[in-house]
């Protein structure tokens, strides 16, 4: 009698731990196909390529790579909205930075579980390393991932099965815990050797490098954000704009962001129906938007802010520079500024 | 068999591939949907995915800052 085939989802986060644990347990026949959440803090090669002088680098989604390289189906979930309770209120707390990493593994894991369930598959996968991250990936805390996901015994972690109690496909002689393995600590060596045993030879940096949350100066981005609106929230597009031009508040209710370079202004300039903007026209220079807490500014504030944006232009030597103020609705007008001295712009209004 | 049209504009990958997977698991075998998006990235994206998920690009094209794809359903 022939047996059935058994189905399992493998988180592919693009990077090769993900890729190494699904290939394992494809190599025991079993029909794998992937994964891949969308929180909105993903770093993505595009996010990069927004400036200019990134173009050249490979602008491939390394999920999808993955999942190609291994011949499976891929399946891309926004869960954005979702996120933002992990992100603003994590019951593990932070690690270094805004990470809330074992709150968000535990969530993933948690997706999975519900789209094992809707879609009838078996188990999950995940590439996960005993050792291997100082929160999520260690021997106390990968249970609580199996346990508050309530995936349980369903979650299999082939890269250091060998370490950890058996699991359903185990006991059940779906997976043989020989074929799997006793990867630990932080070295990326056994790694290495077996994605040569495999025949990968190009893959993506690994892991943790994947999410702008572990980033120190993002995350004091985004602090800022929520300390200048009074509230812990956010929307796409502000995490998005997080992630480009400088950032600089001179005053507590408002914020300019400026274009580094062409790339980012005409990132920045798809905003300019949402956010007030200047533009400096005597000269060549940068885009900025003004993000104001309440959506008002004074003539003071735009007067700041437009010296502030003509000291990051090509005039900003210059005596006069003249720079074009529009607000939300599309309705400009011309402003003529001496240039901020860099001696007059506070460091502590870099966010 | 019907043509349907995706707005991406202004969405940064991945989440063209995103309403792409989306729109299409709403259609049928030998649909098309054009999708217009404003990331290149999606030049490269949305045909990965139709690769790997068995979905073909039928004409994929880039002018004046946007990047407008065309995809055959393929078999669920």
């Amino acid at each position: 009698m022939a047996t059935t085939q058994r189905k399992a989802v493998a988180l592919i986060s693009g990077g090769l731990d993900s890729l190494l644990a699904a290939k394992a347990v494809m190599e025991q026949g079993v029909h794998v196909e992937g994964i891949n959440f969308y929180t909105g803090f993903c770093v993505e090669g595009h996010t990069h390529a927004i400036r200019k002088k990134d173009k050249a680098k490979p602008k491939r989604n390394n999920a999808l790579w993955v999942a190609e390289q291994l011949g499976i189906k891929l399946h891309i979930v926004d869960i954005i909205e979702e996120y933002k309770d992990v992100v603003i209120n994590p019951s593990h707390g932070y690690g270094q930075h805004m990470n809330p990493c074992l709150d968000c593994k535990g969530f993933m894991v948690k997706k999975a579980h519900e789209w094992i369930q809707e879609n009838n598959f078996d188990f999950i996968i995940t590439g996960e390393v005993i050792g291997q991250r100082p929160m999520s990936q260690r021997k106390d805390t990968m249970p609580v991932i199996a346990r508050e996901s309530g995936a349980g015994d369903l979650l299999v972690r082939p890269l250091c099965a060998q370490h950890l109690p058996a699991t359903l496909p185990e006991q059940e002689g779906w997976l043989d815990r020989e074929q799997m393995f006793d990867f630990s600590g932080r070295t990326r060596k056994p790694q290495m050797a077996l994605a040569e045993s495999y025949g990968f030879e190009d893959y993506a940096q690994p892991a943790g490098g994947c999410c702008f949350l572990t980033d120190e100066k993002y995350s004091k981005k985004i602090s800022d954000l929520w300390e200048s609106r009074g509230v812990r929230d956010y929307e796409l597009d502000d995490i998005m704009l997080l992630k480009v031009g400088r950032h600089i508040r001179p005053k507590k209710h408002f914020k300019i962001i400026i274009g580094r370079e062409e790339g980012e202004n005409n990132f920045l300039s798809g905003y300019r129906k949402m956010f007030a903007s200047l533009k400096t026209t005597s000269h060549a220079g940068p885009l900025a938007l003004l993000d104001s807490v309440n959506g008002e500014l004074s003539d003071e504030d735009i007067q700041l802010a437009a010296q502030i944006t003509a000291r990051y232009s090509q005039g900003r030597t210059a005596d006069k520079v003249e720079v074009e103020f529009t607000n939300k609705q599309g309705v400009s007008k011309l402003i003529e500024v001496t240039p901020m001295a860099p001696s007059k712009l506070d460091e502590a209004w870099h966010v | 068999m019907s043509h349907y049209t995706l707005d991406a504009k202004r969405l940064m990958c991945p989440m063209p591939v995103i309403r792409t997977q989306d729109k299409v698991a709403e259609l049928k075998t030998g649909d098309t949907l054009e999708v217009t998006c404003t990331d290149p990235g999606a030049l490269n994206d949305i045909p990965a995915w139709c690769r790997i998920n068995g979905h073909v690009v039928i004409s994929s094209s880039e002018e004046k800052g946007e990047v407008i794809i065309t995809v055959k359903v393929g078999e669920a």
